[in-house]
């Protein structure tokens, strides 16, 4: 059924969904980060996350892929030439997983601050007067509630995040899109690879959907359906 | 080369002309507004389709809709661009060949399909949010399918639709960088063709993404204008 | 002017309408009474099809409306165009108004007479002011989008709106439920000008003073029948049914 290009494209969906979780992780944790620092009570953290935030979301992710991926390995040979020492090369994979984590960032940076703001100033208050500490009430009401807030816009920043790993073979990383456009080259029946690639994603994004939703009514109970 | 040379040298390309042809931010512009025309005039005729009680009508649209937002568009323009025209039965009919085999021809096709997909759900959740009685009314004054749905539903639709579509837009613009893989010199491939020449990425793609960032600004402004005219009626008094 | 004639609606298995019948006369201003539940609203509805009726007959202006029954045994328009015209004579005023939000005030009272009637715009805006005028709005009010103004005032356009069609038969579905109580007076006062105007008009309506006061012929409706109707002091001052006498009692405290 495919040529001899099997394993090629199976190795291929596995990278992508390395790839893909991977940055999911960083680009989470980053969100995190921002959303404190839009929501903090200091004025440079809070100019900093907005100017992040502005200029991600203002800029197609392709452009700052090629920006920030060959950006880094430049700017880091310049640091060590400066310090006499021998050029570093950088993973490949792995500044993929960092450029991508931090363009989503901005996303997340987005959903979680409206996933905090969500939270009823009420329940906080009511965490308080019943004899809770700052990092209790953070911990036992706000971060689970802001979570159950914040469920639709993490699945739909994942399934973006999943499609945007299409776009690593350009910065030439290996990924499905490398094995299928590989395959198709190999064996001069580019159609029925692209296809076959087309179908791959479908079910992937399927997936994530189906596990997505069941996770969402099951965190959703009593929230209100909001969409990003 | 300092960033103001690259400027001096290569500034026609990234604006308008790379010498032979229409390049860089013209040619973005160019494609967005060409995708972005197609697409929503087919989205109009789709999302009435799609929430048609006819099952024959919705289901198809349903399914288009479905596999284009569920794909990445780079893998759609790849389908079409590098897929399509490698059929033997393309290659041999002339028409076919003369359309597929044209980078700009498979790029404007690929985004139009792709902000369809994306504009026809804007437009169904709108449809859906128009009140009942707003419909009911419309019969009751006896109007027919057509006038309810091009003097009633459609006018409030659109109007609804404003800041999800607005938000697509940009969305779409920034989607059309992905054309360079189609050979086509938008501003994303003249900003490669420069590093290619220079060696210098921060400051051949900073310039393109400084001018990215200045027409999703300006696009942003238009529409919060837009916004404020279209969407009065969902003000609160006095404002 | 207009005749309905024993119209029966189900929902599944359950029969909303027995067989209700209606003669209006032109000048005739009938009111519907009864609890809720009782059919009242879906009776007025099945009148312009915007429920379709199982059986029964609908006339109006001497047309009788032409049907065929359905997969479902609900009966359908056979001619679209026939029932859009009946229509237009038969202007529909709304418990929730169901003003047009995206238009303005005047362009929710042009928009039917213009495209659907085909009167010019300015026809059509001389309608609308006049309307505008005789429900008692200030001018000043035409640019404004709906969701700006109060209840009453919503109530007083969409009054306007189906006047500017100049129907043979006005119906109206509760038109003062949905109104905060200081508005109620507002809408009824127009009404009751109609009323004198010699307007012929359909209203269902808990405002019990309100269809003593303006109606010629009162019909009180219990599970899906007329149980009882006539004159408004016969049906109030003297009602023979006891549903009548327990309703009236409820409502009449």
């Amino acid at each position: 059924m495919f040529y001899g290009y099997g394993g090629v494209l199976l190795t291929g969906v596995w990278q992508t969904i390395q790839l893909a979780l991977l940055s999911l992780l960083v680009a989470v944790v980053i969100g995190l980060a921002g959303a404190s620092a839009k929501l903090s009570r200091s004025t440079p953290l809070r100019l900093v996350a907005t100017a992040y935030t502005t200029l991600i979301r203002g800029v197609p992710d392709l452009v700052l892929m090629l920006l920030i991926f060959y950006s880094i390995q430049i700017g880091l040979n310049q640091v060590t030439d400066a310090l006499k020492w021998d050029q570093i090369d950088i993973n490949p994979f792995l500044a993929g997983v960092l450029t991508i984590g931090f363009i989503y960032g901005a996303y997340f940076t987005e959903t979680f601050r409206g996933a905090f703001i969500s939270v009823p100033r009420g329940q906080l208050e009511a965490g308080h007067a019943f004899g809770m500490t700052g990092a209790q009430v953070f911990r036992r009401i706000l971060f689970p509630q802001m979570m159950r807030f914040a469920l639709p816009g993490l699945a739909n920043n994942w399934q973006v995040i999943l499609k945007a790993t299409a776009l690593v073979s350009i910065i030439g990383l290996s990924d499905l899109v490398k094995a299928a456009t590989d395959a198709g080259k190999g064996t001069f029946n580019m159609f029925y690879f692209m296809i076959w690639l087309g179908a791959i994603y479908l079910v992937l994004t399927s997936l994530s959907n189906l596990v997505l939703n069941k996770l969402n009514k099951r965190y959703a109970v009593g929230v209100r359906g909001a969409q990003l | 080369m300092t960033v103001l040379e690259t400027l001096q040298t290569y500034w026609q390309a990234y604006l308008y002309n790379d010498g032979s042809q229409m390049s860089g931010l013209a040619m973005t512009l160019w494609l967005l507004v060409l995708s972005l025309a197609i697409g929503f005039a087919m989205a109009l005729v789709l999302a009435t389709a799609r929430v048609s009680q006819y099952k024959a009508l919705s289901i198809p649209v349903r399914v288009y809709s479905y596999v284009f937002r569920g794909t990445p568009l780079y893998v759609q323009l790849l389908l079409i661009y590098s897929g399509i025209y490698g059929i033997t039965f393309v290659q041999k009919t002339e028409l076919l060949s003369m359309f597929f085999r044209n980078g700009f021809n498979c790029a404007v096709l690929a985004f139009a399909l792709n902000t369809c997909a994306y504009t026809t759900e804007i437009f169904v959740g709108a449809i859906r949010n128009i009140p009942y009685g707003e419909v009911e009314a419309a019969r009751a004054f006896g109007m027919s399918w057509f006038t309810l749905y091009r003097r009633i539903i459609l006018p409030s639709a659109l109007r609804r639709a404003l800041p999800m579509y607005s938000n697509e837009v940009i969305l779409m613009l920034h989607a059309t960088s992905i054309a360079f893989a189609a050979t086509v010199p938008d501003l994303l491939k003249v900003a490669r063709d420069v590093n290619a020449a220079t060696y210098q990425p921060f400051t051949a793609f900073g310039i393109a993404a400084v001018l990215y960032l200045v027409v999703s600004f300006v696009l942003v402004y238009l529409f919060r204008i837009a916004e404020r005219k279209w969407l009065a009626f969902q003000a609160p008094a006095g404002r | 002017m207009l005749s309905v004639q024993d119209i029966h609606k189900r929902y599944g298995d359950h029969e909303v309408l027995k067989g209700v019948s209606l003669e209006a006369k032109a000048g005739d201003v009938i009111s519907i009474i009864g609890s809720s539940g009782s059919g009242k609203s879906t009776f007025l509805r099945c009148i312009n099809f915007l429920e379709q009726p199982n059986a029964g007959k609908i006339i109006v202006g001497g047309t009788e409306v032409l049907t065929v029954p359905d997969k479902n045994g609900a009966l359908k328009v056979q001619d679209a165009k026939q029932l859009q015209k009946i229509r237009t004579k038969l202007a529909m005023v709304f418990q929730n108004f169901n003003l047009w939000s995206h238009l303005t005030v005047i362009e929710n009272i042009i928009e039917a007479p213009m495209h659907v009637l085909g009167l010019s715009r300015a026809e059509a805006e001389e309608r609308a002011r006049h309307y505008l005028e005789k429900v008692g709005l200030n001018p000043q009010v035409e640019a404004k989008y709906p969701a700006h103004m109060s209840g009453g005032q919503q109530q007083r356009v969409a009054i306007a709106r189906a006047l500017a069609m100049h129907p043979d038969v006005l119906l109206f579905d509760e038109p003062t439920s949905a109104l905060d109580p200081e508005l109620v007076g507002e809408v009824l006062k127009v009404m009751q000008k109609l009323a004198e105007e010699g307007r012929t008009m359909v209203v269902v309506t808990h405002e019990m003073g309100f269809a003593r006061n303006i109606s010629n012929h009162v019909m009180f409706l219990h599970q899906g029948r007329t149980e009882e109707e006539g004159a408004p002091d016969q049906v109030f001052d003297a009602p023979r049914s006891d549903r009548l006498r327990q309703f009236l009692s409820g409502s009449l405290k």
